[in-house]
């Protein structure tokens, strides 16, 4: 994994709630065999109309959002299926961040391990960013903080290894292969075997 | 000091390395279970960096979300059923597991199916394992006080590496239901009312343990559905302590220990439920004697009402949005909806009782013309099994489709969707938009409500055809 350290960008804003990972990416595109090129499925029954042509309405599909590496979406992001896909295709497409008050468990881990920052806030920080789009926000991940244009610092939770992994770009598969004693070790001297 | 909770037992007999405040703890992870979807990219990281599978004897594959539900004798017929790409995934799914030496039912074998079904039906989901799948209903496998959970491509290659997840010890919430269970009111509808109280978001965070006396009054089957819908409360497990009812279920299935092993086993399980002073992070009680059937209105598992009760008014912007997706109006009731469609399957609502409760109410019946069913067993196993007992004969004789075991229209992956504004009621797990075809609308609710909504030809309380 690249080192990811600060991520500043103009926010583009989807105010809806409880965004599950089958409007990130719809399954119909995940009888794919590749990480690559899922930019093109992101948001894809949102963005699309029928013909396949982009619909004018749909926020990222704006020409204010071209450019937008900060997705601020409304309460509980990520929910639903566990596919990796869904951060896959946020990053293909450009987003490096996601702000949300709540951000599901699995879409989170799988964020963290492909360098795609999940941000969650506190209430009035969050209203400010909805009522607010394409304003420049940075993330800092060293400083476990999300500046905003007008000075604030707001803080938002990271566990300490992930941050370690972000900031010196660890890949947590050596990490694991490097407990191979001690996973060895626990294979031969538990008292049951599965 | 207080006692352990069934979840820490689980968690503490599996800790390689202790958690620390820098760095997270290592799992041993029992069983990996993995199918053609979400494994894909793990293999190709594998033989980028060379690395073998440390034990391949611990994983078992299987074919079922983009697999087709007509019959597939070969892999020719699949390029004529499926699509290049759904066909290209499992052809390397094949290859995956003969170059890693991974035990692969597939097409070929007669315990092929969904893979939270064929786990327990084959006896290897036992309690106090750890066991992962890149797929969120891992849950499902709880059900039998196993710690099991849904996880990403990234963590499928670290087990197939290293056997061991790095994972931060999650909360504990306590769940318990009492209350007996009213004609026509299933786990189905149990877990659907435990989701619209908690939310879609209640459970993050945590794992959720289901306790009490209406739990402990369920089979194995039921369940497993409690569980499986753990996810859509957003907790990644759900577990139930395993009792006699466990035991019995397990006993003599092929994948179970035998003999001496198997007593070993039983004396170890008896000791994992949660001491009587276990201590949990938060805890809510369900009266169960008050549930009714229950149907979902919305775009997530969370909005969700009795089947007699009127749809909530509008609150914000996002909920005016789902109705109007749904096409549904705010302080009507769901009874009474014209269904284009009707689902009995997938992980959550495919097994023998499922069918036979949904059998129960289509014997002697007619699915109303304007509605096409589609009835799909979660494995070969529960396929022929009700095949014996001539459950087929009745779906097929009430104008329903009988398939082959898979996913299916669950999620619109393999050829089975609910066309664009079509209206499906279905027995699976996620009404999101689009989840079982671009436009469709779903309902969730139990195999009773849904095959009495296929009768109806609109959504239909199943209770008044039950009661005679």
């Amino acid at each position: 994994m690249d080192k990811v350290t600060i991520v500043t960008s103009r926010t583009v804003v989807i105010p809806q709630s409880d965004i599950d990972t089958d409007q990130i990416v719809p399954a119909r595109f995940l009888t794919t065999t590749t990480r690559k090129g899922l930019g093109k499925a992101l948001f894809a029954d949102w963005r699309y109309d029928r013909a396949g042509n982009p619909k004018p309405d749909f926020l990222l599909n704006r020409p204010e959002a071209a450019g937008c590496g900060v997705l601020v979406a409304g309460n509980n992001f990520g929910c639903g299926s566990s596919r990796e896909h869904a951060p896959w295709a946020l990053l293909d497409f450009g987003i490096r961040a996601v702000i949300s008050t709540e951000i599901a468990d699995i879409f989170r881990g799988n964020s963290l391990k492909n360098g795609l920052l999940p941000v969650t806030v506190d209430k009035a920080t969050h209203r400010w960013l909805i009522e607010n789009p394409g304003v420049e926000v940075t993330v800092d991940v060293r400083e476990s903080k999300l500046l905003l244009p007008d000075g604030r610092a707001v803080s938002f939770p990271i566990d300490g290894f992930s941050k370690h992994c972000l900031l010196n770009g660890v890949d947590q598969l050596g990490y694991l292969l490097n407990q191979s004693a001690a996973i060895s070790r626990f294979e031969e001297t538990r008292s049951w075997k599965p | 000091m207080s006692g352990k909770s069934l979840f820490q037992k689980v968690w503490e007999d599996h800790i390689v390395v202790p958690e620390s405040a820098d760095t997270p703890a290592v799992l041993y992870i029992d069983l990996h279970l993995t199918h053609e979807v979400t494994s894909p990219e793990a293999f190709s990281v594998l033989r980028s960096r060379g690395l073998k599978v440390r034990r391949p004897d611990l994983t078992l594959a299987t074919l079922d979300h983009s697999t087709p539900t007509v019959p597939v004798a070969s892999l020719k017929d699949l390029e004529i059923v499926s699509e290049p790409a759904a066909a290209a995934q499992i052809r390397v799914m094949i290859e995956n597991c003969r170059e890693y030496g991974i035990e692969l039912l597939g097409f070929e074998s007669d315990s092929r199916g969904i893979v939270h079904i064929i786990g327990p039906e084959l006896g290897i989901t036992q309690p106090g394992k750890t066991i992962v799948c890149g797929d969120s209903h891992t849950s499902t496998h709880g059900a039998f006080g196993a710690l099991a959970f849904g996880i990403g491509t990234t963590e499928v290659g670290h087990v197939l590496a290293s056997q061991c997840l790095l994972q931060r010890r999650p909360k504990t919430l306590a769940i318990t239901v009492d209350g007996k269970l009213g004609v026509g009111v299933t786990a189905k509808d149990i877990i659907l009312a435990i989701i619209g109280k908690i939310g879609v978001d209640g459970g993050t965070g945590h794992v959720i343990e289901y306790r009490g006396g209406a739990i402990r009054a369920l089979d194995m089957e039921q369940r497993m559905t409690i569980c499986n819908m753990s996810i859509e409360a957003g907790a990644r497990a759900g577990m139930i302590a395993p009792d006699d009812t466990t035991i019995q279920y397990l006993k003599n299935r092929p994948m179970a220990p035998k003999g001496a092993a198997w007593d070993a086993a039983v004396a170890r399980w008896r000791q994992l439920p949660s001491d009587a002073d276990a201590g949990f992070d938060r805890e809510i009680a369900i009266d169960s004697g008050k549930i009714t059937p229950m149907v979902t209105f919305g775009t997530n598992p969370g909005m969700v009402v009795p089947i007699a009760e009127p749809v909530p008014s509008a609150t914000d912007d996002s909920f005016r949005k789902a109705l109007a997706y749904m096409g549904v109006t705010e302080n009507r009731p769901m009874l009474g909806m014209p269904v284009n469609v009707v689902f009995v399957g997938s992980c959550t609502n495919a097994r023998l009782s499922d069918l036979r409760e949904a059998a129960g109410i289509l014997r002697g019946r007619k699915v109303a013309r304007s509605v096409r069913m589609l009835v799909v067993p979660g494995s070969e196993q529960v396929k022929r099994a009700a095949e014996r007992e001539g459950l087929h004969e009745i779906f097929l004789a009430a104008g329903a489709e009988w398939r082959e075991a898979g996913c299916s229209m669950c999620l619109g992956m393999n050829g089975d969707v609910t066309a664009r504004g079509e209206l499906c009621v279905s027995t699976s797990n996620r009404n999101f938009e689009g989840r079982q075809g671009v436009g469709a609308r779903t309902v969730l609710a139990s195999p009773l409500t849904a095959a009495a909504s296929a009768i109806a030809g609109h959504i239909a309380d199943p209770r008044p055809l039950l009661a005679h």
